[in-house]
């Protein structure tokens, strides 16, 4: 099947890349945008590390084809850092409170825990498990995970201009 | 794993889609959520031709409840489904079913028609519809019909869908404001099939139960209305003999498969579990 120029909004930049139909999200991103932040891990819509945002809901991009994602907006963990370089309260409360060991799942959990905060900016430790459940990590037992989102929820409260 | 090439069509109507459907015939395929279709086209074990997308059809979109009368359009996500408190208000089966489906990416794009279209004897939803005696209505070349819910399934992935036939809405009466309900799930880890599930939803009245209906999930090729089961239940005060017969009648007619969630012997046991907790809880909830 031939290729068709496939446009969207990534990271608040307009993009458009040829792709075929049956070109997964997760693929365009990365191979046609090299935006090689969100990972392939299961592949079967298991472990959430290609996790994105897709008009303001997470989804997994591994089980989304691109001409489904024509013309929505999309952000991944590339775009949660200030153009400047200055990092997320998610991605600080990370590093800060080592929620990562491997750093495979970290993209897609950060990515995940990012529209979280956004659906519930005080999440309880439950809801904050519950909110990660679509996201597989094999190292860390997620304690310093959990530790890491509440952190970044605290401090995205407490600053609210930071929120964003 | 890349599926196999693809035409790609988003028709913006219902009527357009049923059109497309039609004249694409048998290599075209309609996919909602795709989270059963997209899985098996990577494992090619789907190749359709044409995929015709329903995401940009609204008129399959929506709640709408007038009195006890609910109409969910078939195109609803399982997050939209949770989300609604006027849906929660009147029948909070489904909220309780769609928080253990999948996860909550998966949850944002795979819908209610889908996950009882599909025709997997996983699928949660099916034995919710089992005891809300819903009604589907499909759209096709022939025009519009309704389907039982408990008429609908055949076997694993065979269902009364013709060809052509698109899922569009799904209808119920929802149960009198006492009602007590419960959607029990034991599965291995979040985002797994139901080793056993046990739909219940009952009336009291007076320290009587009088009205029950209970609906099984995997453990059978087809979602169970447990009509025997239920009746052991109406008319008792859900007394431990009513409840054991509920249970034996309930596990007389799971006919699960031994896979990776167990032994056929142990999910059967488990069905029984599942269905003495969900008319517990169910019990607990009733006014």
């Amino acid at each position: 099947m031939s290729k068709k120029a496939i446009s969207m909004t990534v990271n608040g930049r307009p993009v458009e890349a040829p792709a075929e139909p049956r070109t997964l999200l997760i693929h365009y991103l990365r191979e046609q945008l090299d935006l090689t932040g969100p990972h392939i891990g299961c592949d079967t819509g298991h472990c959430g590390a290609c996790t994105v945002d897709l008009d303001g809901q997470s989804v997994k991009s591994c089980m989304v084809f691109a001409i489904q994602a024509e013309g929505a907006e999309v952000t991944t963990i590339e775009g949660l850092a200030q153009p400047d370089g200055r990092l997320h309260a998610l991605q600080e409360a990370f590093r800060e409170h080592h929620g990562l060991q491997c750093g495979y799942c970290t993209p897609g959990m950060i990515t995940r825990a990012y529209r979280l905060l956004q659906e519930n900016p005080d999440p309880s430790e439950q809801e904050i498990r519950y909110g990660i459940s679509g996201n597989l990590c094999r190292c860390t037992g997620y304690q310093n995970i959990v530790r890491a989102i509440q952190a970044a929820a605290q401090n995205l409260n407490s600053v609210p201009e930071a929120a964003e | 794993m890349i599926p196999a090439s693809f035409d790609y069509h988003r028709p913006e109507s219902l009527a357009a889609a049923v059109q497309l459907l039609g004249s694409l015939g048998e290599e075209a395929r309609a996919v909602a959520g795709g989270h059963s279709l997209i899985p098996m086209m990577k494992l090619r074990m789907a190749v359709p031709e044409h995929l015709v997308d329903l995401r940009s059809i609204a008129e399959l979109k929506g709640i709408c409840i007038e009195g006890r009368a609910v109409s969910i359009g078939a195109m609803t996500t399982q997050a939209e489904v949770i989300a609604s408190d006027a849906l929660a208000q009147v029948c909070p089966i489904l909220r309780e079913t769609a928080l253990q489906i999948a996860d909550p990416q998966i949850r944002n794009l795979g819908t209610l028609g889908g996950n009882v279209a599909n025709g997997d004897p996983g699928n949660d939803m099916p034995a919710s519809m089992q005891v809300l005696d819903a009604q589907f209505e499909v759209a096709g070349p022939e025009g519009k019909r309704k389907i039982a819910a408990r008429d609908f399934y055949e076997a694993a992935f065979f269902t009364a869908l013709g060809e052509g036939e698109i899922m569009t809405a799904i209808h119920f009466e929802a149960p009198s404001a006492s009602h007590g309900y419960a959607y029990e799930k034991q599965k291995r880890k979040i985002g797994d099939y139901a080793t056993a599930a046990a739909a219940v939803i009952l009336v009291m009245e007076g320290g009587r139960c009088s009205q029950a209906s209970i609906g099984l999930t995997n453990l059978s090729d087809t979602p169970l209305y447990a009509q025997a089961a239920s009746e052991a239940l109406v008319g008792s005060s859900l007394d431990p003999a009513a409840i054991d017969a509920a249970v034996a009648a309930a596990e007389a007619i799971a006919d699960p498969v031994t896979d990776s969630r167990g032994p056929s012997h142990f999910r059967r046991k488990l069905a029984g579990v599942m269905l003495r907790r969900a008319i517990a809880s169910a019990q607990n909830r009733a006014a």
